[in-house]
Parts: C-alpha cells; sequence; structure tokens
C-alpha cells in the first residue's frame, strides 16, 4: 500500500470532461482510474459523469469505458468481467462509477446481485446526495433536511424529511469481501482504498463522499473543503468494512461545529435550530453506534 | 448427426451448445426454464464451456450479456412475456450498441390478466425495438435457429442482437424427433465471432456514448442498415447450412401451395403446422388455397409477401397478437407490404389463440370460407361466454 | 498520455462508426471558454507538494520540473487548487 501524490500515475484518464466547474464526482473518478491504471474498465450509468464524458465525437475517458443502462451499472459489469475471463484475460479492472441515485435507488439491484454472486468487480458510489444530472431532485442518499428540487423547502415542508440511506452497511450485510467509505476531501485514504480493492478477489464496494457545488450551492473552489468538514463534524466517517469486520479508519478528536458545515451550503440555509439539533443528535446516536461496532484504528 | 427425442426448449437448448456462447446470463420464467436449467446442466457436466451467470432479474441479464458481448464475447439469455418487458429497456441498448446477442423468447400472454400460455402479444409489442425476430415452427427449426442466429446476428454487416421465438408450451414443451448435429459440422458451420465493436486492452474504446442531433440520425441509419442487411445473412447462413447439415431454408418466408392459390393465409410460428394441414385438406376437396408462414418478422419480407400472393383473390393474416386499438401487429405490417406493391385484393385479420386459446381445424378451414366471400374482416378467434 | 485534442472531428456518414465505439481519447472541443479566472502558479512561492495536481477535479494541473503548471485549454477555473495550495503560490486572475 504505497499509492501517494507522489507514486501516482501522471497519466490521465479522464479529460476534457464537461462537468461543472468544481465537480467532486469527476474528481472521484479521475483519482480512481489514475490508481487503478490503464487496464481498467469503466461502466458508467446514465448520469452525471456519462452525460459530461461521452458525447461522440468528444469522448473524455483515454482508458476503455462504457455506458450502462441506469439500473445496469453492476450487472454490465459481470458481464464485462465474465466476457473478458472466458476469453483467457485477467489482468484487468472492471469498475463502476455510478452516482447516489444509480446505486442506492435503481441500480441497488443489480448491485445486490453482484455482490451476492461475489463478481470481481469494483463498485465506486460517488455520492453527491441528489439527482444532480437531471436538477437537484431527492434520491435516497439526500441527507435530512436537504433542500432539492423535488423535497423544496416552505412554510409547511423544509426540505428532504428522510435520513440517508445506509449503503456502506446495506452493501457489508451481503458479506462482500472489501466495503469502504471515503470522501473526496481525504484523497490520500481514497487512494489506499482503491489500491487495496484492486488486490482482492470478489465484489468490492467504495463508497465517496463527493459534493457537487451546483446541487449543495456552494462556490467552485469549496467543493474540497466541504468534503473534509463532512468528516471533521461528523456527519460522514471513513470506514472499511474487510473479513467481516467494520473499522473506523479516522475519528475525529473533537467535532468541528454542525451548523458552520450546514449554513454553508445553499441547500441547508432554511434549517431552523430544532431542524440542527435534530441533526446533531442523529450524528451522535451514529457515532455511539460506530464506537459500538467499529475498531478504531 | 444424431437423432434425440426432444422438446422445442431442449432443442434450442441442443442448438446453443453446440454455438458455444462464453457467457450465459438468464433469469427463469414459464415457460423458457428449461432451457436455461439444460444449458445449465451442460456448463456443470462440461459439454459447455460457458460462464453462467445466475442474475437477479431479466433486465441484469441482457444488461450482463451486452457486457459480455461489448468484450467481444458470444453472450447468450433467453427470457419470456413480463421478462421480455422487464428488459425492455435492454432490448433498444443491444440493439443501438449493435451487440449480436441472441435471445430466445418463449412467446407467452402479458398480464393482465395473469397467463402463463403462449401468444405473441410480448414479442410484438417490441417488434420496433431494432432486433432480429424470428419465429420457429417445431423442435427440429428451434435447434437449427440457434445455430443460424449467431450467424446472422455476428455477420460484419448485420452486428444486431437476435430474437429467436418459439411458442409457449406449443413449441417449447412438446417433445419431436431432431437430427442433432455434431460439434464438428456446428464448427464447421459457425465462424468464431470477431469485432471492433468491443473494448479493447490493447486498443482502448469507448462504447455506448451519446450522439446528439448532429449525428444521431446517422447513427440510427446505420443502426437500420444493419437490420436490413439481415436478409442477405439469412441467405447466406441457409446455404451454407444446407451444405453442412442437409437442410434447406427458405428465407424470411416459407411458401406452401401458394404458386396457384386463389385463397393464402398468412401466419407465424406453431400454428403453421396445423395450418398446412388445413391446406393439404382443403387442397384435396378441390380448393386453391395456400399458405405463407412469416419466418421473420424484422427484416420484415415485405416483398417477399407481395410476390408470393400477387395473384391470390383474398389475403389472411392469423396472429396471436392484438395492438389494441387497432388490429393485429402482423396485419398492419402486411397491409403495408400489399400497399407498396400496388396489391388490393382484400385482406382480413384473425386475431386468435390468445392467453394459449386453441385454434382449431374447423377455425382455420373457416377461415378460408370467409376468404371466398372477399370481404375485410378484423375478427377474434375463440372469444367465447357467447351469450345463447 | 492523456485524451487530446484531435485535428479531425468526424462528420460524415463515412467518418462516423458503424457502431457507438469510437478511439478512446478523442477530443474536439476545449473547455476554456468556460472560465472566468484563471489560476497563476508563482513558480518562485510553489513547494512542489503537488496538493494542487491532487485535488484538481479536470486533471489540468501537471507536473513540470520538480512544481506545476496548467494546461489551460481545459482549466474551467473553479479554484480549488488556489484553496488547497498551503503555500499561497497560486492566484486567480480575471480573464481579459
Amino acid at each position: 500500500m504505497s499509492v501517494s501524490v507522489k507514486t501516482l500515475q501522471e497519466d490521465e484518464f479522464f479529460y476534457g470532461h464537461k462537468a461543472c466547474a468544481g465537480c467532486g464526482g469527476s474528481l472521484a473518478v479521475r483519482i480512481a482510474l489514475k490508481v487503478l491504471g490503464e487496464r481498467s474498465i469503466a461502466v458508467l450509468p446514465a448520469g452525471c459523469m456519462s452525460a459530461v464524458g461521452f458525447n461522440f465525437p468528444q469522448l473524455c475517458f483515454g482508458n476503455n469505458a462504457i455506458i450502462s443502462t441506469f439500473a445496469g451499472t453492476a450487472s454490465m459489469l459481470t458481464g464485462i468481467e465474465a466476457g473478458l475471463r472466458a476469453q483467457g484475460i485477467t489482468d484487468f479492472h472492471a469498475v463502476g462509477f455510478a452516482g447516489d441515485g444509480g446505486t442506492a435507488d435503481i441500480g441497488i439491484q443489480a448491485l445486490s446481485g453482484a455482490i451476492d454472486r461475489n463478481d470481481d468487480i469494483l463498485y465506486i458510489c460517488y455520492d453527491n446526495e441528489a439527482y444532480m444530472n437531471t436538477g437537484i431532485q431527492k434520491s435516497s442518499l439526500t441527507p435530512f433536511g436537504a433542500k432539492t428540487t423535488t423535497t423544496p423547502a416552505g412554510s409547511n415542508i423544509r426540505g428532504n424529511l428522510r435520513p440517508k440511506k445506509n449503503m456502506f452497511e446495506i452493501v457489508a450485510a451481503h458479506g462482500i469481501p472489501y466495503a469502504a467509505t471515503a470522501s473526496i476531501g481525504y484523497l490520500n485514504d481514497f487512494m489506499g482504498k482503491v489500491e487495496k480493492a484492486s488486490t482482492i478477489k470478489g465484489t468490492k464496494y467504495i463508497h465517496i463522499l463527493a459534493p457537487c457545488p451546483t446541487g449543495w450551492g456552494i462556490a467552485t473552489d469549496e467543493t474540497v473543503e466541504i468534503a473534509k468538514e463532512v468528516v471533521d463534524c461528523g456527519l460522514w466517517y471513513l470506514a472499511e468494512f474487510e473479513n467481516g469486520e467494520f473499522t473506523l479508519n479516522h475519528k475525529p478528536k473533537e467535532f468541528t461545529d454542525i451548523r458552520t458545515y450546514l449554513k454553508k451550503q445553499g441547500r441547508f440555509k432554511h434549517l431552523t435550530e430544532g431542524d440542527i439539533e435534530t441533526i446533531t443528535r442523529s450524528r451522535d446516536q451514529k457515532w455511539d453506534a460506530l464506537s459500538k461496532n467499529f475498531k478504531i484504528r | 448427426m444424431a437423432k434425440k427425442f426432444l422438446s422445442g426448449n431442449e432443442a434450442f437448448a441442443e442448438g446453443i451448445r453446440l454455438a458455444r456462447p462464453q457467457v450465459i446470463s438468464a433469469y427463469p420464467i414459464t415457460p423458457q426454464t428449461i432451457v436455461v436449467e439444460r444449458l445449465s446442466e451442460m456448463v456443470e457436466d462440461g459439454s459447455l464451456q460457458s460462464e453462467f451467470i445466475h442474475v437477479e432479474s431479466e433486465h441484469s441479464a441482457l444488461s450482463c450479456a451486452m457486457g459480455a458481448s461489448a468484450v467481444g464475447a458470444r453472450a447468450f439469455t433467453a427470457t419470456s412475456s413480463q421478462g421480455l418487458l422487464y428488459m425492455a429497456e435492454c432490448l433498444t441498448y443491444a440493439s443501438g450498441g449493435r451487440f449480436p446477442i441472441v435471445m430466445m423468447n418463449a412467446n407467452r400472454s402479458t398480464a393482465l390478466p395473469w397467463n402463463i400460455y403462449g401468444d405473441q402479444r410480448d414479442s410484438l409489442s417490441q417488434l420496433d425495438c431494432g432486433w432480429i425476430q424470428a419465429y420457429a415452427e417445431n423442435a427440429q427449426e428451434s435447434l437449427d435457429l440457434a445455430l443460424m442466429s449467431y450467424f446472422v446476428a455476428e455477420h460484419p454487416e448485420v452486428s444486431t442482437p437476435f430474437m429467436a421465438n418459439l411458442d409457449g408450451f406449443v413449441l417449447t414443451h412438446t417433445y419431436e424427433m431432431v437430427d442433432v448435429p455434431t460439434p464438428d459440422q456446428a464448427d464447421a458451420f459457425l465462424p468464431a465471432y470477431q469485432t471492433e465493436n468491443k473494448l479493447d486492452l490493447e486498443h482502448p474504446r469507448n462504447l455506448a456514448f451519446s450522439a446528439g442531433p448532429d449525428h444521431n440520425t446517422a447513427f440510427k441509419y446505420k443502426e437500420h442498415l444493419g437490420l436490413l442487411n439481415a436478409q442477405k445473412a439469412v441467405a447466406e447462413a441457409e446455404a451454407r447450412f444446407v451444405e453442412i447439415f442437409g437442410r434447406q431454408y427458405t428465407g424470411l418466408t416459407e411458401n406452401y401451395r401458394t404458386a396457384d392459390a386463389d385463397y393464402i393465409l398468412i401466419t407465424l410460428g406453431s400454428i403453421a403446422g396445423l395450418a398446412r394441414e388445413t391446406v393439404d385438406r382443403l387442397r384435396k376437396q378441390g380448393e386453391r388455397v395456400g399458405l405463407l408462414r412469416l419466418r421473420y418478422m424484422r427484416p420484415f419480407p415485405g416483398a417477399e409477401i407481395a410476390e408470393a400472393v400477387k395473384h391470390a383473390k383474398a389475403v389472411a393474416v392469423l396472429e396471436k397478437d392484438i395492438s389494441f386499438g387497432n388490429e393485429g401487429t402482423v396485419y398492419t405490417n402486411v397491409n403495408s407490404a400489399l400497399l407498396k406493391a400496388g396489391l388490393s385484393m382484400p385482406s382480413s385479420n384473425y386475431i386468435g389463440g390468445l392467453g394459449g386459446k386453441n385454434i382449431s381445424q374447423t377455425e382455420i378451414e373457416g377461415i378460408f370460407r370467409d376468404l371466398k366471400q372477399e370481404t375485410v374482416r378484423i375478427q377474434f378467434l375463440g372469444i367465447g361466454g357467447e351469450d345463447e | 498520455m492523456k485524451p487530446y485534442l484531435r485535428e479531425h472531428v468526424p462528420t460524415t456518414l463515412s467518418d462516423i462508426p458503424n457502431t457507438t465505439a469510437y478511439e478512446a481519447g478523442y477530443l474536439v472541443t476545449k473547455n476554456a471558454g468556460w472560465r472566468n479566472v484563471r489560476p497563476v502558479i508563482d513558480v518562485e512561492a510553489c513547494v512542489g507538494c503537488l496538493q494542487c495536481y491532487l485535488y484538481c477535479p479536470d486533471g489540468v494541473i501537471y507536473k513540470d520540473g520538480g512544481k506545476v503548471a496548467v494546461d489551460y485549454d481545459f482549466c474551467k477555473g473553479c479554484g480549488i487548487c488556489k484553496t488547497i495550495c498551503k503555500a499561497g503560490a497560486i492566484e486567480m486572475e480575471a480573464e481579459t
């Protein structure tokens, strides 16, 4: 495990794309491919990264890459892996990059099937917490309180009423060989996890939080900072699941202020003090559970 | 070659074993299950070297097959009815991506009401999805079609997925004596799949991309040409087939006693067997009747239909399908062909066999009797529950 | 290696592939026009930590003799590089 900014290969595999300036998802894709290298075959469902990277004749992946159906990221990965193996080719990485909607909503069935079969694929969910490509609609990974275009914040309802689905633990419950969470604010951690996943046989899942300046209501130069802050204030955590055990990779000594994190973002501007207390309580409950059930590194 | 007593499903599975797909991904649905069960057994006993993927849905079955095809592997799947509709998104994806996957579809009624028996509403509802569509009449043709389907689909000028349709139960579950070719014969017939339409580790490509208004029509036009080219590929496949296996097929259509016929029944699938018997019976009574069987619905044999019926006084289309609010889909297609050829004889439409309802010889005789009256009818057979 | 700009833009029917498959990394347009501000690197102040290179969503910052440089053809001017630079070696300057 040695990948770092110094050893990372200089080739760029995701380049010239039309993602919004400051896009967190494109950073996750770019870095993962730099770790995995040229023998990666990337599958991207309909969504932001395919929309910005594959408009003939502007084709922005330097490696082999294909768009799948929205629901079909995992199943297409399965076919690619099996099809190459059947031809005696095994020195490659079949890697999927799907957003939160493509993973936790429409694609969860195919993902569950692939994990159940333990297909030798790496599935990376870049989570920007809403359907950003179609214009910021709520997904099941949109957090409590967030304003989206389908969960407007008005005088009757203040944004999304439901908590974020716990994809990491849902995936782990399958008994997957390797799963991890990450954030584009902590790329060294992410690179190490991608590298580790690439050495493990069977299904691997990495869930990386990847802020979207457009959908979150932040400036384009704040993407990385906000992705650090969400970890530092305890609303997201960096962890791994391996050999049936959960490990917490990073435990902030003291959480930074949740209110500061939330109020920087347009999507949370409307939250009341009561809402912020609800979010804080839910964070504390989560961390109580984490300290009980996760090994702490 | 060996003779075996096989059902339509089993015969198709034997054909697939001979075609040796590298990846099989399938989800069970009645009445297709026997095909995937037999293929699983063949993989288990080592007589078929194939990756068998137990997918969790039909959508994933075809998505997985597309993944395999996208790296240049030969892929197979099979489905029916609700399963076909559940994978509908992937149907146009596979044809637009020009992935020459072969899929067997056991023709079955579509809900509601629920019904597991045979009719052709499932596949005919997907006629416009860009796939080659063939309809087998019997178990032997099913086996032969399984082999020929890959030759046609993978033909470099075609590169289009192939849906081989077998009538549910009536064909899928009915046993016949079938000639099963040897693997050597099959290998002599079917070349290995080679394509540049693939993700290639030595020559990286981007596949299945977007194309905006400026380029979209060009891709769709080429897709259309690919499907049209299938007609030539079918002829090539059949010429090669008769040389190696000694069985002759007749392209997109099959004419039976049509040359001098005044009244011609046009139909597709397994009902053609009974229709042929009926023609023979009526011929013995001095009636000048004939049968035109549509072996393929896409590419559509419009010119062949017009040529076969040009001297007829009237024609009827018998199909197990209805396009609600209009008429049978096959009928609409046939009429278009007649009109383009400048033919104006009366043509009638008989919609029968829905949800597995039996079509009797008496009913087929009735169709020929109706035709003599030279009026146009659109009529359901066997609605049942008629008032006294 | 990385995807790069090509001179040939496929437009005619025979240029356009028969299937949705084409050479990987084929670029025909730049992204420079998206930018209102551009990152300017003070090479003297740059300590070569490469954090800007690592965190650039577009991958347009590249290693250059122990320091870094920017591919202005594809930089969108998001400013993440300036925010991440602890040495204060990057300024965003208005495009004229």
